[in-house]
């Protein structure tokens, strides 16, 4: 047993709201460089529908995540070494600029300057690519909000797979939620499988996976490993870039950028202990149904005194042995087993987890035809059909979307039989095999939700990364990998173009 | 002429290497975020995966063919083939993936220039580079029909002679070996110096960044704090 540490996170989707205040904060902080104007770190898609980029799940498409070959071994989807490195001058799997968008702005400073004319300027659109007018945009990085686009064009969502998606079509059945995503952090990324340079890693401490921007060579190879599509190339630094889970951020003990503007309180930090000599075999099971329940065994229980001997004896700090026991993650995606992984079957065994979300009873109710479970209702009637969220979630298991559902109904039952009537409802909480102290417990975490609740942080101890702090005295802080100074002349004898510095669009072009 | 002889072809491949050598030290050492590939697939897919493969493949035999013909000592191959033989099957080889080469070389070019977003992302050295292997590919074709000339594989001999004086440091040997060739061969050799001078100053990095050690490694990369 090799003990490392994660920092992972939950997505309560029951409580997304889709307001996209974590992707703006993300953006305004990490991506907002010209280059990066098309990646979001972090987006909210509306499902039903295809996606930011396009078709991201469909891995026909795009070759993304891990397959298990005959003899049990697993390999990128991509390929082995040799075709990674024979499409290394063209890579079939790579998504174009368009698959995303292309990213725009507007010629707003028109509006001041236009002159004396019968109509009322406009501010048009311009490309930020190649610095053209646009004419139409035909794409965003959230066309299908709220269901917009057509069914037939959302309902090629790949969640879609094995059920009869015609009838959803139907105003009466329509049916949608949100997902925000972002990087899943993986236990097993194929992002860094797939790079060449080996400028992609996991750090142990924390479980962060970062881009090495001084190692990497641009070889594009992680864009198309990546199930998820949450690796960009950066067009202007030629340089892969990702999500970076606020690293800053989360040493010093501070929640995510995205997690600590979410307004609807969804998002959960905290650590997880696992079990590194693990990862791989988990990740070859042969059943992608197992991939969910086998990757729970991994994560160690950090009350328990033999994981905590060893957690110690490989490194572990006690402050993090304690934050890993008040575990907001540990406690809904173990414990309660209320959160589930992203596509699993992807076998990236991803980090960041979402709570299933509720959705309201359909015209059942009206027809008085509701099925119920005990005080539970059947959850068949549903609006979000359980096969969609188990594609989406468990590699099409309905059994553990089916749980953490009853869970959450049956926390409400228990919580309003306690607060309208007075009377301890246990029995309800045992149909869906909880405790009482389990209930009181989600019920603070999920409803109050408080902040010390939903983050619990150990700070990173960076201070032992350097053995001699007095050296460091009046260093510099950030550069790119040349010491203190860029240099103060604007040419760069090896070609660097100032990030800083937008080139595309330098100015706008007055009354065109 | 002997001078300028001696300075083109047995000083100057010196000043270009020891420049290419130091300036790319400082570049990996100093600025290793400039150090890429620097690829514009994801701005513009279309027709790039037949380019780009066409130039590559194109040119990595090319690259290879030059090495092993010019350096390789005529004692040693005679063993396995005679120089007339050897120059056709240099002809022949380097002529077909020259016009593999050439004909990707000219759909990265179009593409380069005539592509908005393309374009608008392109650095001068981006251009300077592709234009420049343009004029020494064709160089390099040309040199093909001039030495239909001589089938007996002699002036491949005398050129091989200069490199490999120049790799054993003896610049005299090697400026007298190249004096009597063609003009067309000497312009190749120039203007092949002159971009491998160029290296650590464009793009052409990524060619010694090449990632055979992707082969030897672990899938996954986990770094110790």
């Amino acid at each position: 047993m090799k003990i490392r540490s994660q920092i992972g996170m939950v997505l309560n989707l029951d409580k997304c709201i889709g307001c996209h205040t974590c992707s703006i904060t993300c953006k305004n902080v990490w991506t907002s460089r010209e280059g990066m104007e098309y990646a979001w770190f972090n987006n909210v898609e509306t499902k039903p529908g295809i996606g930011y980029p396009k078709d991201w799940e469909d891995q026909d498409k795009w070759n993304g995540g891990w397959v298990r070959k005959s003899n049990g071994d697993i390999q990128p989807k991509i390929g082995g070494k040799f075709r990674v490195l024979a499409n290394i001058f063209a890579n079939p799997d790579l998504p174009e600029i368009d698959d995303y968008y292309e990213p725009f702005d507007y010629d707003y400073q028109h509006l001041h300057t236009a002159p004396e004319s019968k109509h009322q300027p406009t501010a048009r659109p311009r490309s930020l690519i190649s610095g053209k007018r646009m004419e139409k945009i035909e794409w965003g990085p959230n066309w299908e909000e709220i269901l917009g686009t057509e069914f037939e064009k959302r309902s090629k969502d790949k969640n879609f797979d094995n059920m009869q998606k015609e009838i959803y079509g139907e105003y009466e059945n329509t049916f949608m939620m949100y997902l925000p995503r972002l990087c899943e952090h993986c236990l097993n990324p194929a992002c860094a499988a797939s790079c060449p340079s080996g400028a992609i890693y996991k750090r142990e401490e924390d479980g962060i996976v970062l881009i090495d921007q001084d190692k990497c060579r641009g070889w594009r190879m992680c864009v198309s490993g990546c199930p998820y599509k949450k690796i960009y190339f950066n067009w202007k630094s030629g340089k892969s870039e990702k999500c970076i889970f606020c690293y800053p951020r989360i040493e010093a003990g501070m929640p995510t950028v995205c997690s600590e503007t979410c307004v609807g309180r969804i998002r959960y930090l905290g650590v997880l202990l696992y079990d590194a000599d693990k990862i791989k075999e988990v990740a070859a099971s042969e059943s992608e149904t197992d991939l969910y329940e086998r990757q729970l065994e991994i994560f160690l229980d950090p009350n328990d005194p033999e994981v905590i001997a060893q957690a110690k004896k490989d490194g572990i700090t006690d402050s993090i042995i304690e934050a890993a026991q008040k575990s907001p993650v540990y406690k809904m995606a173990v414990d309660w087993k209320l959160a589930l992984p992203l596509h699993p079957e992807y076998r990236t065994l991803p980090m960041v987890w979402y709570v299933p979300s509720l959705s309201p009873i359909q015209n059942a109710v009206e027809a008085g035809t509701l099925g119920m479970n005990g005080v539970i209702p059947d959850l068949k009637s549903l609006r979000i059909p359980m096969k969609y969220l188990a594609n989406l979630l468990t590699a099409g298991d309905e059994f553990p979307v089916i749980r953490a559902l009853e869970r959450l109904l049956a926390m409400r039952a228990y919580k309003r039989a306690e607060n309208v009537e007075g009377v301890e409802d246990i029995e309800v909480l045992k149909q869906a095999g909880l405790t009482k102290k389990q209930a009181d417990e989600m019920y603070r975490y999920l409803a109050i939700a408080n902040y010390e609740d939903r983050y619990v942080i150990p700070t990173g101890h960076r201070e032992m990364n350097v053995p001699q702090a007095y050296g460091e005295k009046s260093g510099c802080g950030f550069t790119f990998g040349n010491g203190c100074g860029t240099g103060n002349s604007d040419v760069n004898m090896f070609g660097a173009k100032k990030v800083t510095r937008r080139d595309v669009i330098k100015t706008f072009k007055v009354g065109e | 002429m002997s001078n300028i002889n001696l300075l083109l072809f047995g000083i100057y491949p010196y000043i270009a290497i020891f420049i290419c050598l130091v300036a790319s030290w400082i570049r990996f050492d100093r600025e290793p975020y400039t150090w890429k590939a620097d690829s514009s697939q994801m701005l513009r897919k279309q027709g790039f995966r037949v380019a780009s493969n066409l130039f590559h493949v194109g040119v990595i035999f090319i690259l290879l063919g030059h090495f092993v013909g010019l350096l390789m000592p005529e004692s040693i191959y005679h063993h396995f083939i005679s120089s007339a033989d050897k120059q056709m099957l240099a002809m022949v080889s380097g002529g077909f993936f020259g016009v593999l080469c050439l004909i990707g070389l000219i759909m990265l070019i179009k593409r380069r220039l005539a592509d908005d977003r393309v374009s608008a992302s392109s650095k001068t050295s981006d251009i300077v580079v592709l234009l420049m292997l343009l004029i020494q590919l064709i160089l390099g074709l040309l040199t093909i029909v001039v030495s239909m000339d001589h089938l007996d594989g002699s002036v491949m001999v005398l050129l091989g002679n200069w490199a490999q004086s120049i790799v054993t440091f003896q610049p005299l040997e090697a400026a007298a070996s190249i004096g009597s060739v063609h003009i067309i061969y000497k312009l190749h050799v120039f203007v092949g110096l002159s971009m491998i001078l160029m290296i650590p100053f464009t793009r052409l990095v990524h060619v010694i960044s090449a990632p055979i050690w992707y082969f030897g490694r672990k899938y996954q990369v986990v770094r110790e704090r």
